[in-house]
């Protein structure tokens, strides 16, 4: 169905080539998935199918890419929306229309199909994905799942033979996540088309897919195979292929169905452990921040209902709930970005949306799901110095902070040309360099790759162990499994669960992580504390 | 979107009622037709978020009735008026500015006029607001022709990009608080400006890409005949067009300017005719013009009609004069007719209502 020739891509102003001497075939109805750290190229050939590489975005493309037998070279994305469906990262990015309705019809329109079969074609969609309720709902009211459904469906309406897909579940909660996969699997399974996705979230996505295609990035060739033999040797890599590569299972098992059965023994062993003290001991100290039965509004929606909360220094509280439930709004609340309905906010002794910005800056700092909104200046040097200034530190901290979080960011590098990781550590060192005693991170791990994922655990409990309270909102279970000492669930801005993560997400199948799904008793939650109690590895 | 009204039938309708405003000074009509229009709102818009342009037109109205009393208190106007009520310090000018006035008194006849004057442009605004709160502009622009349909585009790409914008603006505003820096003042929004502009810019390659992909512009191939007969067709009518125009505009060309004109228009309307055929487009659910429509629409032609025709019957009625000074009356004919501006709240069909917040919640619940 897609087939790659020798293709290699290099931008214009690049040093090297973005993907080089890629060779694939991927037959009809198979989920293959993309893999690889950042800027390894998925987003290059993922563009390449559909025609986007080169026609859209320039460069130079070496070697023929074939989809349905259509040469890229000579067909424009335009003549290739008949047959390939894409999907980019951000759906309301995708969005032509305003309406969900016309927003299915909107690509049967453009290749003129004619009313009569159009009609018909969006009922079935609206079916097929769970839309039917939605239809005439505005696009912009809609929750980040239901506008990933919509986004799938747009392109699902013109019955394409290939799906791509750009990080379809990374800015989902995970019960969202889930509802796509569904989806994909069912177009897979029912409709043979073939999928193509990228992810960085594998624990979703790897025991969907037919075949995985690993890019290690720095000019290596591509890996293809199986999802086990990739995994197997494959840098990035889910828990739960973590602890069967531990553990020393053949085959390696990528669900956590799969790894339950091999768990047997496993399981026995761990249960006559003892089981490590409690390393989470209660956090004591005079607390950061108190929240008591605070009450937001949001044009006319209760975002915040009734919620009370202490945040106390050295410890690291995840906040997790659907999209939607109202953890941005808490956090911004914490730096006062909303005013209170009703109840109270204290941050070190200041009411945040009555203090100063200046004063509250040492006291508590945010980063925001997008890092970017925080910089404005057009290098990373000048960017620092603005922070200095800002935050009343000695010149120089702030670019000492970046190097020591993460060394070799240069100092003439436009904010926008660095990775996501890269940012997103720009911005925290932005946010640190008035050394605020709180600090809030709105979604961090978002498009970042296990690398950059591993190097923010680390900055964290760093930055925990030196007294600082932090708080994370978050989709990811297993960051928060790693790093949470403390996990609060919010619910359609109410606290429904608040105590130790191991006890709070245990036993909860949303939130609960790969390792405690797949050992099942006990408090374990990470491959690490399961290998050091065992001694495997 | 079910059983929606044809957007056309209520901008006639608007258009209609704006109409009838734009004939009298009369304050009391002219209130009644704010509250016809506001009426047919509040019974009949739905709750999507351009629902709420009434509101904004409403407030951009009394604007605008501020600005101009406040002009005509300090420049006066040429109403001659007794009842001073405050005398300004007035400013002398040099003679070249003769003719201008700043400041000097305030008469309460020049008053009244200048407020009757601009209650009329409130008027009108609420008109076009209300056509804006109950019908979509973007499904408008649906109904163009299919040659025009690639500037329809454009127009609603730019529409949806406005409120993305405000939403940037505020949230980039709201991050200067993250920094430690007032998010108030002329200062915060000028230096959010170069990253709001850098973001609008990144979304509009975005969109451009995803539109792209799913086959916007694809072109159905025509003879290269009939494109030369387009451009030849467009070219001359348009053309013609403008001969008549000038024709029609001098002393002597109404015996050959007419049937040109006729002519050319002709020429033009083929061209979008032969042009709409390279465009392989269809159109989902094109919106029917039905009975409810035609009634919708003539409600509104109707009492635009119906207030031209007042014109010669109730002159003073319409436009009270400004002196003397006197309590304004409310003529009884065309106050009737302006009532008949109500039919589209009890014809138009009914919106399915429900608030958007409790329907996302439901719809969250429910999962």
């Amino acid at each position: 169905m897609i087939t790659f020739e020798s293709v290699s891509v290099r931008y214009a102003d690049a040093a090297a080539p973005a993907v080089s001497g890629v060779d694939l075939k991927i037959p009809e109805g198979e989920l293959c998935l993309l893999v690889g750290p950042s800027g390894s190229g998925k987003s290059t050939l993922l563009g390449a199918v559909s025609g986007l590489v080169p026609h859209f975005t320039g460069g130079e493309l070496r070697g023929r890419v074939t989809v349905c037998g259509r040469d890229t070279r000579t067909h424009r994305p335009r003549d290739l929306a008949d047959v390939v469906g894409t999907v980019g990262q951000d759906p309301l990015g995708h969005f032509v229309t305003d309406t969900v309705e016309d927003e299915l019809a909107y690509g049967m329109e453009s290749l003129g199909l004619p009313g009569d079969v159009m009609r018909r074609r969006v009922e079935e969609t609206l079916d097929l994905l769970g839309l039917a309720e939605l239809r005439d709902r505005p696009l912009v009211t809609l929750s980040g799942g239901q506008r990933q459904r919509v986004a799938i469906g747009s392109v699902l309406t013109v019955h394409p033979k290939v799906l791509v897909l750009d990080e379809p579940t990374s800015a989902l909660d995970p019960g969202a996540a889930e509802e796509v996969l569904a989806v994909l699997q069912r177009l897979v399974h029912d409709l043979g088309t073939t999928v193509l996705l990228a992810e960085h979230r594998l624990e979703r996505v790897v025991q969907y897919a037919d075949q995985v295609v690993l890019l290690p990035g720095d000019g290596q060739q591509p890996v293809v195979g199986s999802p086990a033999e990739v995994m197997a040797v494959s840098p990035v890599f889910p828990p739960v292929v973590a602890l069967g590569r531990a553990a020393g299972w053949r085959p390696l098992p990528l669900s956590v169905r799969d790894a339950r059965r091999k768990a047997g023994p496993l399981r026995e062993r761990l249960s006559s452990v003892p089981v490590p003290a409690a390393t989470a001991t209660e956090a004591t100290g005079e607390p950061l921040a108190v929240l008591d039965r605070v009450g937001v509004r949001r044009d006319a929606v209760r975002a915040l209902d009734g919620v009370s909360l202490t945040l106390r220094p050295g410890e690291v509280t995840a906040l997790m709930g659907r999209n939607g439930a109202g953890k941005s709004t808490l956090l911004g609340s914490l730096v006062g970005l909303h005013t209170p309905s009703s109840g109270t906010v204290s941050v070190g002794g200041l009411t945040p949306h009555r203090a100063q910005p200046r004063t509250l800056l040492a006291q508590v700092g945010l980063v925001p799901q997008e890092p970017r909104d925080l910089l404005y200046c057009d290098t990373v040097a000048a960017e620092c110095a603005a922070a200095d200034g800002d935050g009343g530190a000695t010149p120089g901290a702030c670019r000492a902070l970046v190097e020591h979080l993460l060394p070799g960011i240069g100092d003439d590098v436009h904010p926008r040309d660095l990775s996501e990781g890269q940012r997103l550590t720009l911005a925290l060192a932005v946010v640190l360099t008035a050394r605020p005693r709180l600090v809030l991170l709105d979604e961090p791990t978002r498009g970042l790759d296990y690398a950059a994922k591993a190097r923010l655990v680390t900055i964290l409990r760093e930055l925990a162990e030196a007294g600082h309270g932090i708080l994370l909102a978050t989709h990811d279970v297993e960051l928060a499994a790693e790093l949470a000492h403390r996990t609060v669930i919010l619910a359609e801005g109410e606290l429904v669960a608040d105590g130790p993560t191991a006890e709070v997400v245990v036993g909860s199948p949303a939130f609960a992580p790969q390792v405690a799904k797949i050992v099942g008793e006990g408090p374990w939650l990470t491959v690490p504390q399961v290998v050091d109690a065992l001694g495997l590895s | 979107m079910k059983h929606s009204l044809h957007p056309g039938a209520w901008w006639l309708w608007a258009l209609g009622l704006g109409t009838a405003a734009s004939r009298t000074t009369d304050p009391l009509l002219l209130l009644l037709i704010a509250a016809v229009a506001g009426y047919v709102v509040a019974a009949r818009r739905t709750d999507a978020p351009w629902a709420r342009a009434y509101g904004v037109f409403l407030r951009l109205g009394l604007l605008v009735l501020g600005v101009r009393m406040l002009f005509f208190a300090l420049l006066g106007s040429a109403i001659p008026g007794t009842h001073v009520l405050v005398t300004l310090p007035q400013v002398p000018l040099p003679h070249w500015a003769m003719g201008i006035r700043l400041g000097g008194p305030v008469t309460a006849e020049g008053l009244l006029f200048a407020a009757y004057e601009a209650l009329r442009l409130a008027v009108l605004l609420a008109c076009v607001g209300a056509a804006n709160a109950l019908a979509n502009p973007a499904r408008l622009l649906r109904s163009l022709p299919g040659a025009l349909y690639e500037a329809g585009v454009a127009v609603v790409v730019a529409l949806t990009f406005a409120p993305n914008l405000v939403a940037d603006v505020q949230r980039l505003r709201a991050a200067r608080r993250l920094r430690g820096r007032s998010e108030r003042g002329v200062r915060a929004l000028l230096s959010v400006g170069v990253p709001v502009l850098e973001g609008a810019l990144e979304r509009s390659v975005a969109l451009a890409a995803a539109m792209d992909a799913r086959g916007f512009g694809r072109q159905a191939g025509v003879p290269r005949r009939v494109r030369l007969a387009t451009a030849a067709l467009t070219l001359a009518g348009l053309l013609g067009c403008c001969v008549a125009a000038y024709g029609l505009l001098g002393a002597d060309g109404a015996t050959w300017a007419l049937p040109l004109l006729g002519v050319a228009a002709l020429a033009a309307g083929g061209g979008l005719v032969l042009g709409g055929r390279r465009a392989t487009r269809t159109r989902y659910r094109p919106d029917r013009w039905d009975a409810r429509a035609w009634l919708v629409a003539g409600s509104g032609v109707v009492v635009a009609a119906g207030m031209v025709w007042a014109g010669s019957g109730y002159g003073d009625a319409l436009n009270p004069p400004p002196v003397p000074l006197a309590a304004p009356a409310l003529p009884l004919v065309p106050a009737a007719l302006v009532l008949l501006g109500l039919l589209p709240a009890f014809v138009a069909p009914a919106p399915a209502k429900r608030s958007s917040a409790t329907a996302t919640a439901a719809e969250e619940a429910r999962k």
